[in-house]
């Protein structure tokens, strides 16, 4: 199993309050479970901390302060926010750079070459190791498990887009992009549309097929 | 092989419109109204006539599954969730319909739910699939929009509402009763079953737990018919099937497919083929990394679909194959799920917390070689230990691939061992450095 780690010390914030845009979502959120289950929101209230603290300080993590007010609003104890926290990977539970490269390094992607792809990311960004964050601060490494995206290997996710079908300069090339403060088009890298193979889809090649099926 | 016209996934690539508008046009939401009236009765009967099995790895039948839901209601509500946790290695068909097909998914999960009692539906989205959530939510918005979803659902006097709920990154919340914990706002460990889902669920209610796949097929299976789609396939291994082809092929793609045709002409049809051709294929995991891989000469003739494999000694499970040619470390492949499972382990049972992490470690010094031929038996060993011990399967499906290994590639370990050895001067055991373990952790 693995266990996320703690912040550093000095990197927790004294406090925390969500905003509007936040307060918002998480009336819509709550909307979803019944009323005496406020607890089912505990993952989409988390996400909520995050994508906050990245619009607040460009670093989209959730202090320890943040899964308190989260404890709070859900009516649960402080201690099943921050084991919930710690649980799921995608819970950042200290800081980050401005964006987060994620690297697929299970079989398929191996298969496919991610070990190109991690050696560009730290190549383009500095980073020496997994987990680590580049001098500049817009840059954090993670290395990931399957992302489910294996007909499209090798991935990099940054943030929540997937950049697909990579190879080492053109993981690179992606990299100096975002340094630009650009935000290429997520998805494949190559000519291909979507998940059909290279060189185009050997199925449902004729638009015919697409009329209504069956009774009705 | 399956034709176009007997596909049921027609925007599989996102080829054209994917909102309420493109799903229309290819025939979703046509005549909804028509199937509620059958009544849940007959709808289950159909379900059961199409041979639907489940299409999440375990190959249950659907339409049974259905009907384990209580007739009677004792006051506390119905559910249905599903499945979209998609984090099996080398399975990404789930994606596909998430993002280019969600009204075929919105408007299945509506009669299912009308089917099972239930006016509440959950599904639960691993969390790196945002923008894949995004797409279903905005299908989810216009079906509400056109009074689809929602109070009297389709003017059928029944009403439904559907949620989304996203994970967040952890492979354990694909077992049902992880999930059902993690949607509960919990970590996601397995609970002890009995009592089954269908019995105690999400909120202690009643629930039914499918596969995205498995529920969004079924608005087609019930407008064609269970004889149209049991008429696909082979007996008890009925009708098309998403699949894909990961690693060495000159095309990795996603498609849709009859079950029971052969997986050579799978690969070479839309795989494009092996990379160096046929003759340099090594091995296929055929669904998931959690099934055991098949050696070459068993993909010369093996046919796709449960039964099939289960002969071989291996399972359809997501029907995404991972196929690896001749230049594959097949020790560093093995080894990587280890890792990855050893990563996802839960921890609640301590055969799979700790074994998990033992296979890891033994794993990662047969890739060096840096072992005794003695302890390819003592892993195997671990593995069985592990296996079975467990409350969920994910200590069993971190055995297997390595059970897979030590059965079709023994002698590739022992010879990494011979040669590690005679790189390192002579026959001598081999010494494992004293910090290993302590750096493994």
């Amino acid at each position: 199993m693995s266990v996320q780690p703690s912040a550093p010390e000095g990197a927790e914030p004294t406090r925390f309050e969500f905003d509007s845009e936040s307060e918002q979502q998480i009336a819509t959120i709550l909307a979803k479970y019944p009323p005496e289950r406020k607890a089912s929101g505990v993952l989409p209230l988390l996400y909520v901390v995050q994508k906050q603290m990245g619009r607040q300080t460009g670093s989209a993590w959730i202090p320890r302060v943040a899964m308190d007010v989260v404890a709070a609003r859900l009516e649960m104890a402080p201690i099943r926010v921050y084991e919930v926290a710690t649980f799921y990977l995608m819970f950042n539970t200290k800081p980050i750079g401005r964006y987060h490269l994620q690297v697929c390094t299970t079989t398929s992607c191996w298969l496919r070459g991610s070990d190109d792809v991690t050696a560009a990311c730290k190549a383009a960004t500095g980073i020496r190791a997994f987990g680590e964050t580049s001098a500049d601060g817009l840059f954090t490494l993670t290395e990931v498990e399957c992302l489910g995206a294996c007909a499209n290997a090798p991935i990099l996710q940054v943030d929540d887009d997937y950049y697909e079908d990579l190879d080492g300069p053109r993981t690179e090339e992606l990299i100096e992009a975002l340094k630009r403060g650009e935000r290429p088009t997520p998805g494949p890298t190559i000519d291909r549309l979507n998940s059909a193979p290279a060189g185009g889809r050997r199925v449902l090649v004729d638009d015919a097929t697409h009329k209504p099926q069956g009774q009705g | 092989m399956l034709q176009d016209k007997d596909r049921i996934f027609t925007n599989l690539y996102g080829q054209n419109d994917w909102r309420l508008a493109g799903a229309r046009a290819r025939g979703d939401w046509n005549g909804t109204a028509d199937i509620l009236a059958r009544g849940p009765d007959a709808i289950i009967a159909e379900m059961k006539a199409s041979g639907l099995r489940g299409r999440g790895g375990a190959g249950f039948p659907t339409g049974v599954k259905w009907s384990f839901m209580p007739k009677k209601n004792d006051g506390r509500p119905h559910y249905l969730v599903i499945n979209g946790d998609e984090s099996e290695p080398g399975t990404c068909k789930d994606r596909e319909i998430l993002r280019h097909d969600p009204h075929k998914l919105v408007e299945s999960a509506l009669i299912a739910s009308f089917a099972m009692g239930a006016h509440a539906a959950y599904i639960y989205i691993r969390g790196e699939f945002y923008n894949e959530a995004m797409h279903l939510q905005h299908a989810i918005d216009e079906a509400y929009e056109a009074g689809l979803i929602g109070k009297n659902a389709c003017g059928s006097g029944w009403d439904f509402d559907f949620y989304i709920h996203r994970g967040a990154g952890a492979y354990i919340c694909g077992e049902e009763t992880a999930l059902l914990e993690s949607l509960e706002g919990k970590k996601g460990q397995p609970r002890m079953k009995p009592p089954f889902p269908a019995a105690m669920g999400l909120y202690g209610c009643p629930t039914t737990v499918n596969n995205v796949e498995s529920i969004a097929v079924s608005a087609t299976i019930l407008r064609r018919g269970a004889a149209w789609f049991s008429g696909l396939g082979r007996p008890n291994n009925a009708g098309t099937k998403l699949m894909a082809i990961s690693g060495h092929v000159n095309t990795p793609c996603v498609f849709e497919e009859e079950l029971g045709v052969p997986m050579k002409d799978l690969i070479e049809k839309h795989g494009g083929g092996v990379r160096g051709g046929w003759d340099n294929l090594l091995a296929v995991i055929p669904g998931g990394c959690s099934v055991p891989m098949l050696p070459r000469d068993v993909c010369d003739t093996v046919l796709m679909d449960y039964d099939s494999l289960r002969a071989e000694g291996s399972g359809l499970g997501t029907g995404c194959m991972i196929v690896m040619d001749k230049s594959t470390d097949i020790i560093a492949a093995i080894a990587r799920f280890s890792k990855f499972f050893k990563h996802e382990s839960c921890g609640q049972c301590t055969p799979c917390r700790e074994g998990t992490g033992w296979m890891m470690r033994i794993m990662e010094r047969m890739v060096e070689g840096r072992a005794e031929i003695e302890e390819i038996d003592m892993l195997e060993q671990v593995t069985r230990q592990v296996e079975g011990h467990t409350i969920c399967a994910l200590g069993d499906a971190a055995a297997w691939p390595i059970q897979g290994l030590i059965r079709r590639f023994r002698p590739v370990m022992e010879e990494r061992i011979h040669a590690y050895k005679a790189a390192h001067g002579g026959t001598r055991p081999v010494q494992v450095p004293a910090g290993l373990v302590e750096a493994a952790e």
